[in-house]
């Protein structure tokens, strides 16, 4: 068994806002291996990354290179140590060639001027040595992902590096793209290289990686051979809840679909398809939850259904009417409520009042207005209602949004959404973030529109808030739905979690069963 | 009309067009290498007033005109600076202190002027000096071609040079890749250690040289003083140059000869009783209409791009 290159001990990150990120975590990879590190998103890999690359610095814990204990306060810092990061979203300049962008500041130079020749000569040179062609010449932006990818382990070989960490870099590939980055990355191994690999796939990280270490909430979970370790038992490892908290709800009433969704496809502008083929309906007076580790087409689908991204390919109806390309305006008229999972970016303006965010979705309606005109009684009556029922807390309504908690800010939200005559509710993420009390409020509030008819359609990364809200679950993975269970209640987390991971899928037609006819 | 036709045929014409892109050729530059840099400079026509008086100025006490060249040069720097360390490193918005800087070099050059000279108008009274106009060997004594290139301004040689070291400067050097790179994507360059505000500094420090040689070509070649307001907007020309140039130096100096056609055009139409005006408009209906063209075409060259990758999708799907 070769020495540990580079090893973390009882690293300990809290951020500002008092998210406890890792916690005491211990993290070594030896000379030559493919490392995977795994984890949820929010589990602390990336943090843990970016510790190691000297973007962030550990409150606690020791970090040591080769043997020596080491301080990493920038990415030159990592860079001279022999780390290398390729990111997920790439740092590349588009418009540069392969060589400009791989010589930038280390350039070689003929007198004053910038010797381009020899650019590409040292570029050739590298892609030859390490088995990876590449056209030297070609501009960036007119390469294929997988070519760009190559281009940023160059990049990072070409500075010196023996210890690459790779962010997700499967999420961007097409299947032919990871297959060849696996024969690369085991040619690098054989070279004794180091790569950390992280990942949220198990089939990956069987197929190519030595060992694991598995972080859960901060936390690590161990670290295993790859050989040892079942698919099963990753999946435990990753996906579980350390505190189940009980929703108590009456049994569902499902009624007529209320959303419908039929053959979505969506990414040929990004060439990375990244809904494939999307179908499924959801019915009124019930919670139809989508789980899915993120980045599996949630965001993309969520957008497109209420109008911020255009749709590509198929329909969507709401409430039997053709809604695929409705305004976001329009789509409100028909009945829809959304709660955003970016509430300061979709969800409310932080320099606008408390007021003037509930009020923005009906500055025209006779709730608030007396003709063209607002009506400044009928406004202060209306949110001085809105924030005894959610029970905001704050002076009056005319403080600044951006001056309330998480939590609250959260509530100002979904007071404007929830609020009046409404069929479905989109709530993405409706959660996160905020404390437990707020949680709980938000949660009782869908099951009683739920209980009242309305279509609730829940995306969640929280697997308890997923689990016990959700009357019916469809499992997300990779652009398509792998899984529909039509009672959510009977599922376990071991059997959530495979189907999360892509290790098992349902047939056509069981998934196709979500699929509800008006 | 044949009149007109005879004028415009005619050497002199052509001299003139030389004459007077010159300075827009140098305001096209100086927005060129800031943008380069992911910085957008408007305060080019005001710092060309200020370094046109500094000249001016500076030449008239110091009697040394290659001194106070590059007096307004330094001003013309020190202004590009200005602006960096509020922009870049106070991170104030880049419109409002670009604006500022133009209003305090439009009122400032006046005061200036006023405290040194006791004349708000002009610099009239002050003895400055005037940089060479340059006679090129052997060209100048052949006929018509003798007279549209040689006998131009020292400025207007510096012109023609200053493009092609810009071209040089840009595509050339590790100084070059590394603006663009910043201008383009700042975090792949500061990924590699890169540091983008000195970057950014440097091209600001200089544009502010560039648009120092423009206002000094105004004030100590195409007239021998400074007045108040003299670059009348050659600035912002300058700026709309630059950007129907495609990012290009070359480009951008050839979208400036256009603007100095049709500034020579103007002045010489005026003896033909055609509103100047109506004249002076057509390079800005060609920068807006060229901007919409190209923004329909790119349009279209997404739609297209989509529905191929739909096709050859469905190819595979099937």
């Amino acid at each position: 068994m070769s020495e540990p290159v580079l090893s973390m001990k009882g690293i300990t990150k809290i951020y500002g806002n008092g998210i406890l990120a890792n916690d005491k975590v211990d993290f070594s990879v030896n000379a030559g291996e493919i490392h995977a590190l795994m984890g949820e998103n929010g589990a602390g890999k990336s943090t843990l990354m970016k510790m190691i690359f000297g973007i962030e610095h550990p409150d606690e814990g020791e970090i040591y290179c080769r043997g020596q204990k080491v301080e990493i306060n920038s990415p030159t810092d990592a860079l001279k140590l022999g780390i290398g990061m390729v990111h997920q979203h790439f740092m590349l300049v588009p418009s540069l060639s392969v060589a400009e962008n791989m010589v930038l500041r280390s350039e070689p130079r003929k007198g004053m001027f910038l010797d381009m020749e020899k650019a590409v000569a040292e570029t050739e040179a590298i892609s030859q040595k390490y088995n990876l062609p590449i056209d030297a010449r070609a501009r960036v932006s007119d390469l294929a992902v997988g070519m760009k990818q190559r281009v940023e382990i160059l990049k990072a070989l070409y500075r010196g590096a023996n210890i690459l960490i790779l962010d997700e870099p499967t999420a961007v590939l097409t299947p032919q793209e990871t297959s060849e980055l696996f024969k690369q990355l085991k040619l690098l191994r054989e070279q004794g290289h180091t790569v950390i690999f992280i990942s949220h796939k198990i089939r990956e990280i069987k197929e190519l990686c030595d060992r694991i270490t598995i972080l859960r909430s901060g936390r690590s979970m161990g670290v295993y051979n790859v050989d040892e370790v079942s698919v099963e038992d990753i999946s435990r490892l990753m996906v579980g809840r350390d505190v189940v908290s009980k929703i108590d709800k009456a049994p569902k009433h499902p009624g007529a679909p209320v959303l419908e969704v039929k053959n979505l496809s969506y990414g040929y502008a990004q060439e990375k398809m990244m809904l494939k083929n999307v179908n499924f309906s959801a019915r009124g007076g019930e919670i139809l939850g989508i789980a899915g580790v993120e980045g599996n087409g949630q965001r993309e689908l969520i957008e497109i259904i209420t109008g911020l991204r255009p749709i590509e390919d198929g329909t969507i109806k709401i409430g039997g009417k053709d809604s695929s390309h409705f305004t976001v305006r329009q789509i409100r008229d028909a009945k829809v409520g959304h709660i955003p999972q970016d509430r300061l970016t979709y969800g409310a303006a932080g320099d606008s009042t408390i007021a003037e965010n509930l009020i923005s979705d009906k500055s025209d309606s006779p709730t608030v207005s007396n003709g063209p005109f607002l009506s400044a009684k009928k406004i202060k009556d209306y949110c001085t209602r809105l924030i005894r029922d959610f029970e905001i807390k704050c002076a009056d309504e005319n403080v600044l949004v951006r001056m309330l908690s998480g939590g609250n800010m959260q509530k100002v939200v979904v007071a404007r959404e929830l609020t009046g005559d409404l069929s479905l509710v989109i709530a993405d993420q409706p959660t996160r973030g905020i404390d437990v009390g707020t949680a709980k409020a938000i949660h009782e509030k869908l099951v009683e529109l739920r209980d009242s008819g309305v279509a609730v359609l829940l995306v969640s990364a929280d697997l308890n808030e997923i689990m016990e809200l959700s009357d019916s679950m469809i499992v997300m993975y990779d652009g398509e739905i792998v899984a529909y269970f039509e009672d959510a209640s009977t599922l376990t987390e071991a059997e959530l979690g495979q189907y999360m991971l892509g290790v098992q899928r349902q047939t056509e037609d069981e998934i196709r069963e979500v699929c509800y006819e008006q | 009309m044949n009149g007109f036709w005879s004028v415009i045929f005619s050497a002199g014409f052509v001299a003139t067009i030389i004459r007077v892109t010159t300075p827009i050729i140098f305001a096209s530059m100086a927005c060129l290498i800031a943008k380069k840099a992911g910085v957008r400079n408007i305060t080019i026509e005001g710092t060309m007033l200020v370094s046109a008086l500094a000249g001016v100025v500076a030449s008239a006490y110091l009697k040394n005109v290659w001194l106070a060249v590059l007096i307004g040069m330094l001003a013309g720097v020190g202004i590009g600076l200005f602006l960096g360390y509020f922009h870049i490193i106070m991170d104030t918005d880049i419109w409002l202190t670009g604006i500022a800087i133009n209003l305090i070099a439009n009122g400032g050059t006046v005061f200036a002027m006023f405290a040194i000279t006791g004349d708000k108008g002009s610099t009239a009274s002050l003895a400055s000096l005037t940089v060479p106009n340059i006679n090129i060997p052997i060209i100048k004594d052949i006929p018509i071609l003798g007279e549209i290139l040689s006998g131009h301004s020292f400025f207007t040689y510096l012109a023609i040079v200053s493009v092609i070291v810009m071209y040089v400067l840009l595509y050339k050097t590790p100084l070059g890749l590394r603006i663009r790179a910043v201008g383009e994507y700042s975090m792949a360059a500061e990924s590699v250690g890169e540091n983008s505000n000195r970057i950014k500094l440097i091209a600001l420090a200089l544009s502010g040289m560039f648009a120092s040689f423009g206002g000094m070509f105004m004030s100590m070649s195409y007239a021998s003083r400074f007045v108040r307001d003299m670059m009348a907007g050659r600035g912002f020309i300058g700026i709309a140059a630059e950007s129907m140039g495609g990012g290009h130096p070359f480009g951008a100096a050839f979208a400036a000869a256009i603007f100095g056609v049709a500034d020579a055009l103007a002045n010489v139409l005026q003896s033909f009783s055609i509103p100047s005006e109506l004249l002076l408009m057509i390079p800005y209906l060609a920068t807006i209409v060229g901007l919409v063209l190209y923004s329909i075409r790119r349009q279209e060259a997404e739609k297209k791009r989509i529905q191929k990758m739909r096709q050859s999708n469905t190819v595979k799907e099937g």
